[in-house]
């Protein structure tokens, strides 16, 4: 693949350039790189970013040291290992939320019309809404999971061997895919139902908010939804079990941390039907 | 007077119908309310439970009444900060608002409790009954508990638009309240209680929470509700309430006046 020598917008200009063959993923490359430029160009703006988006984390955090205070275990962890969890579903859903939170921006483009550019390009819609932004900020908050993530390690006793380490990253790869696909799902049904995006955040939003629970403490149709459909516990709550090998509720045992990436192939397996699903239904804005 | 009462109530009516117009985006937040309620009932009663006795006066119907409730007002109240005018004082628009014979302020907060009132059709009740029905919640005592919790509540809504129009009205001097609007929203829902009931909070958070008005546009009304407070103490909280929004109502009437004379729309 090429590197093209000048900025890809111009190559479509006239006809001599066109011996500069850019590579299939140059214009992605390109779009990527201005959008994370251009955040970091407004210095002031982009550090209020940095720091709201931390504190969004601290908040949640805090949430979850409001309710291990004076209680020694809640759902059959204890702070140490609930922290590991927290850090764990974190990591993935901040990552997820850097490369693809803009997908929940869909309902924006619908009702302006400005998604019927994407339809126009020789590209897929999905590929090109997916980088047609970076969440930059989003770092700042997965910074904060990942401290969470290195205390919970170091306080939860997580014996220090291959197959802890192994989990862990399974957890962090996997639970990043997972929570994509949650962002894509969304996006895709947001074609159908423009102002109920509120619908779609339950399952986004909730599934990051579930992901950081001990599963033991929901009801029945509960850790089906957020077990197997929305499969979220595989993020954090089922590796963490494995590594503590901790007793697991009924219905997830822990064994199936190991099949992480399968549940990441069946939650992108779905989020790509709903994209499917939603982009062929849209019909344009009109005008 | 009485015209003037018209036109206050047309203006509630029309905060009813905007919210109204948008049904599919009410189912919406109904489902996001009750994923969000369930997964809420099965922590915090498994922390009641951790805690034996009940905690801080809170039983299984209690927390389960705070889960509901606290959802159920999730659309009437207003924790995002976003407002309608700091759009028109970004744009200059609200140049022709101080040309109508009726204070910005007033209409703003008016339009804002007509929205918040209407969501508790579509939004709290559901909630509230679905809840209800399915696990069990605590309710007000008596005919008194009843009024009581319903003037709580009222007064919620009021406190969170005369509280959000701040956040509006510092557009005066900032133009882009963006960052403010994204301090207030991270800040508003931990202090209102909305993510874990104040109660469990340390004393030094509980004493930050109770110094800024975001108790008194949730964990105040839901208190008086669910019947956690009750009697001297849940008259004394709606009239913690009736201070919040007499305070924050007179703030954002001086704000006005000072931004008007701050105010420069460019263009013609």
């Amino acid at each position: 693949m090429a590197e093209p020598t000048q900025p890809v917008i111009a190559i479509r200009t006239g006809g001599s350039e066109d011996s500069v063959r850019p590579g299939r993923f140059a214009p992605y490359r390109a779009v990527l790189a201005s959008r994370a430029r251009a955040q970091r160009s407004y210095r002031a703006s982009f550090r209020l970013d940095l720091v709201s988006s931390a504190l969004v984390a601290v908040v949640e955090l805090a949430e979850v040291l409001v309710l291990y205070r004076s209680v020694s275990a809640l759902g059959g962890l204890s702070l140490a290992q609930v922290l590991l969890v927290f850090g764990l579903a974190d990591v993935g859903f901040s990552l997820a939320s850097l490369g693809f939170g803009h997908v929940d921006d869909l309902p924006e483009h619908l009702r302006r019309g400005t998604i019927d550019v994407f339809y126009l390009r020789p590209q897929p819609v999905l590929a090109q809404l997916v980088t047609s932004d970076i969440n930059l900020r989003r770092l700042a908050r997965a910074a904060v999971g990942l401290a969470a993530l290195v205390v919970g390690l170091i306080v939860a006793g997580v014996p220090a061997t291959w197959r802890s380490a192994a989990l862990v990253l399974l957890a962090v790869v996997c639970g990043t895919t997972i929570s994509s696909a949650l962002y894509v799902a969304a996006g895709g049904l947001q074609f159908l139902v423009i102002d109920g995006a509120e619908m779609t955040n339950s399952f986004v939003y909730g599934g990051r908010y579930a992901a950081t629970q001990p599963a033991t403490v929901w009801v029945a149709p509960v850790r089906a939804i957020f077990g197997y459909l929305v499969p979220v516990t595989f993020c954090g709550y089922l590796p963490v079990l494995a590594m503590l090998r901790l007793p697991a509720p009924g219905w997830l045992p822990a064994w199936l941390a190991w099949c992480a990436p399968l549940a990441a192939v069946w939650a992108w397996g779905l989020a790509l039907a709903c994209w499917r699903w939603g982009s062929r239904r849209y019909q344009g804005a009109g005008g | 007077m009485r015209a003037r009462a018209r036109v206050w109530w047309r203006l509630v009516v029309a905060g009813m119908r905007e919210s109204a117009t948008y049904r599919l985006a009410m189912l919406g937040g109904l489902v996001a309310n009750l994923t969000f309620g369930f997964l809420k009932y099965g922590i915090l009663t498994a922390r009641v439970h951790a805690g034996g006795a009940p905690v801080v006066g809170y039983s299984v119907a209690v927390m389960s009444a705070y889960v509901w409730l606290s959802q159920g007002m999730l659309g009437s109240i207003n924790l995002f900060g976003r407002t309608a005018l700091a759009q028109r004082i970004s744009s200059g628009d609200v140049a022709v608002d101080f040309l109508r014979p009726l204070s910005v302020q007033t209409s703003a907060c008016l339009r804002e409790i007509g929205r918040g009132l209407l969501a508790l059709a579509p939004r709290g009740l559901p909630s509230v009954a679905i809840g209800a029905g399915l696990v069990g919640m605590a309710l007000p005592y008596g005919v008194a508990g009843y009024l009581l919790g319903a003037l709580s509540l009222l007064l919620a809504i009021a406190v969170s638009a005369t509280t959000v129009y701040l956040v509006g009205v510092s557009g005066f001097w900032l133009v882009e309240t963006r960052g403010v609007q994204v301090f207030y929203m991270v800040v508003s829902g931990f202090l209102a209680g909305l993510f874990v009931p104040i109660a469990l909070m340390p004393a030094w958070l509980q004493v930050t929470a109770y110094a800024t008005p975001f108790p008194a546009m949730l964990m105040m009304p839901v208190d008086v509700v669910s019947g956690r407070v009750g009697g001297l103490a849940a008259l004394g909280l709606v009239m913690a309430q009736v201070g919040w929004l007499l305070l924050t109502a007179a703030l954002g009437s001086r704000l006005t006046a000072a931004g008007r004379r701050r105010l420069e729309v460019q263009g013609g």
